[in-house]
């Protein structure tokens, strides 16, 4: 394929340019949201990176303290607003392990199926955006053709686009809705042939290849150094996915590979995102052929809505069980839990302290593209201006997560 | 390569059964608390014990638990790659609360730690550059210390806030940093 070029300054070459302080942001294009990175530039070399965060900081851990369990769902959509699933069910299983309760095993299928379809929405996004940041715009078209039937599947099951909100404690809020499965099917059958688009796409592109093979070289030992997770660190040649190695709800019932790179460059992190997306496919796949039947919530009415609502019209105790519920929520029992999933972006977190009533005392996120943003300063050092854009991009910090 | 199922314990006890707490296993992390002068010593040495080797640091958060005594609270969350394993180690401040910073055993507690600094006031000695991150500079107060009002409090920019002036001292939010 194409030789690397090690893009360093010539010996004895300095250039005769004073010391630049550029601003990259907040409103730039290849941000992605709102990111201010400083730059001290020579030349067109960039000697230091300061980002600055914070442009989107809604205080989520704050406002949890004082939300109810079930309220703070919809806070957790607004992390990584590209795949809400995942943050829904990494808070789920959190207050989930609080309770000492699991969801049904149909419960359980529903929530890894979502989530999958949301790491194929959010892989997606970057599959298209890296190129469109370094000047390849039409894969982005096409990825969003295929984001749209995503889309359409989460409102099918959800009402909702974006911010789904579907999980509950104990469960998940409804019932597949009829004529699902055959939709789901019609999409696992054309999106492993829009991948292979992609990639005939971008994988013989000279520019992209160029602006991205060696480009943002991360070791494995900096990766881990660095905190990074998910693709990113798997990119850089470690071997380490939470899905498979410990593996929460019904992972350890499927079968996927866990896909890694040995390069760690700008490629290897975009390349490591597009084989995972083939996963995602096997195990929405297994999903929908294993999918029991069963209830979809636990059947506990001090934690989860009735599903038969005949009972709350019926009986006085339920009624003001139901009462109970909606207007307080339910208390978890006084503990810590630190519980973490594979989100697509990498480790999500949640640190959860209960002091016995239905809100939570402390509510720590761990967010990935917080700290994998940070992975900035590992691999920016003499580096042109331009690959910042490529380096930013394969890292993928949603800022919405970043800033919490 | 065979899994152990949980940590084996007996490296930390045996060297720092003296000065750490075992407060057992909750809901599958083990927890230690650590005195705070020996975080860094605590930290480097899980890293680079050839068994243990927790190379991957998940997590640095503050917690407040006013109005009681000790009351704020260092929470580390750490994992070994090779053994599948996760502790949880934690460090009781008093206030103001001070602890050294663990940036030079893992380079992403550097964020970490500034977000602990910018929410809870937490001060990392010897941390390499320890600004607010998520607010801005100049701001007044630590937002997520429960004394802090969800609204914030009233001025010019936020007409909803809370009545009342920020709680904490204006000279240890823009004291220099060492």
């Amino acid at each position: 394929m194409t030789e690397v070029t090690e893009l360093t300054r010539p010996e004895g070459e300095a250039l005769n340019s004073k010391e630049v302080l550029l601003n990259l942001g907040p409103q730039h294009p290849s941000t992605h949201g709102v990111l201010r990175l400083v730059l001290q530039l020579d030349g067109e070399f960039v000697e230091r990176v300061d980002p600055h965060i914070g442009y989107l900081h809604r205080g989520t851990e704050k406002l949890a303290e004082s939300f109810t369990y079930t309220q703070i769902f919809p806070l957790t959509d607004r992390l990584d607003y590209l795949c809400p699933p995942s943050n829904n069910l990494a808070f789920a299983i959190a207050v989930e392990k609080l309770l000492g309760i699991g969801a049904p095993i149909r419960a359980q299928y529903i929530r890894v199926m979502m989530a999958e379809l949301a790491r194929i929405s959010g892989h997606l996004l970057i599959t298209g955006a890296l190129p469109m940041d370094l000047g390849a715009m039409t894969a982005l078209l096409y990825v969003m053709r295929e984001r749209e039937m995503i889309m359409d599947l989460l409102e099918m099951i959800t009402g909702a686009r974006m911010h789904t909100s579907f999980c509950r404690v104990g469960g998940v809020r409804e019932d597949l809705p009829d004529g699902f499965f055959p939709k789901i099917r019609e999409f696992c059958e054309i999106f492993p042939n829009r991948i292979r688009d992609y990639e005939r796409l971008l994988e013989n592109n000279r520019v992209f290849l160029k602006r991205t093979q060696g480009i943002g070289v991360i070791s494995a030992e900096d990766a881990i150094d660095l905190g990074l997770s998910g693709p990113n660190l798997r990119a850089s040649a470690v071997d380490w996915d939470i899905r498979r190695d410990e593996p929460y709800e019904i992972y350890d019932r499927l079968d996927f590979n866990v896909v890694t790179r040995t390069e760690g460059d700008c490629y290897a992190r975009w390349r490591c995102r597009v084989d995972e997306m083939r996963e995602s496919i096997r195990i929405i796949e297994q999903c929908i052929d294993q999918m029991p039947e069963g209830p979809f919530q636990v059947d506990m009415p001090t934690i989860a809505f009735p599903v038969d609502k005949e009972r709350v019209h019926c009986s006085m105790e339920a009624l003001i069980q139901h009462f109970d519920l909606s207007a307080y929520g339910f208390s978890v029992p006084k503990g810590e839990v630190y519980s973490a999933i594979e989100a697509p972006k990498g480790e999500l977190g949640f640190y959860i302290i209960s002091d016995g009533s239905p809100k939570p005392f402390r509510m720590k996120v761990r967010a990935p593209s917080f700290v994998n943003l940070q992975a900035i300063f590992g691999v920016t050092n003499a580096r042109y201006l331009a690959d910042m854009i490529a380096v930013l991009g394969s890292l993928d910090p949603v800022m919405a997560e970043v800033d919490k | 390569m065979s899994i152990e199922p949980s940590l084996n314990r007996a490296p930390i006890l045996e060297r720092f059964g003296k000065t750490i707490e075992d407060l057992g296993t909750a809901h599958g992390i083990d927890v230690f608390v650590a005195p705070p002068e020996t975080i860094v010593e605590f930290c480097r040495f899980l890293k680079d014990h050839s068994e243990l080797r927790f190379s991957f640091l998940s997590d640095i958060c503050g917690v407040d638990h006013y109005p009681e005594t000790p009351r704020f609270e260092a929470v580390y969350h750490l994992y070994s790659l090779p053994n599948r394993w996760r502790i949880r180690i934690k460090c009781r401040l008093g206030d103001p609360p001070e602890i050294s910073s663990v940036t030079g055993v893992w380079r992403t507690a550097n964020w970490h730690e500034r977000e602990a600094w910018d929410m809870y006031g937490i001060r990392f000695l010897g941390h390499p550059d320890l600004r607010r991150i998520y607010m801005w500079e100049g701001f007044e107060g630590f937002p997520q210390r429960k004394d802090f009002p969800l609204r914030g409090y009233r001025d010019k920019l936020n007409p909803f806030g809370a009545e009342g002036p920020p709680p904490t001292q204006p000279d240890l939010a823009t004291r220099d940093i060492p």
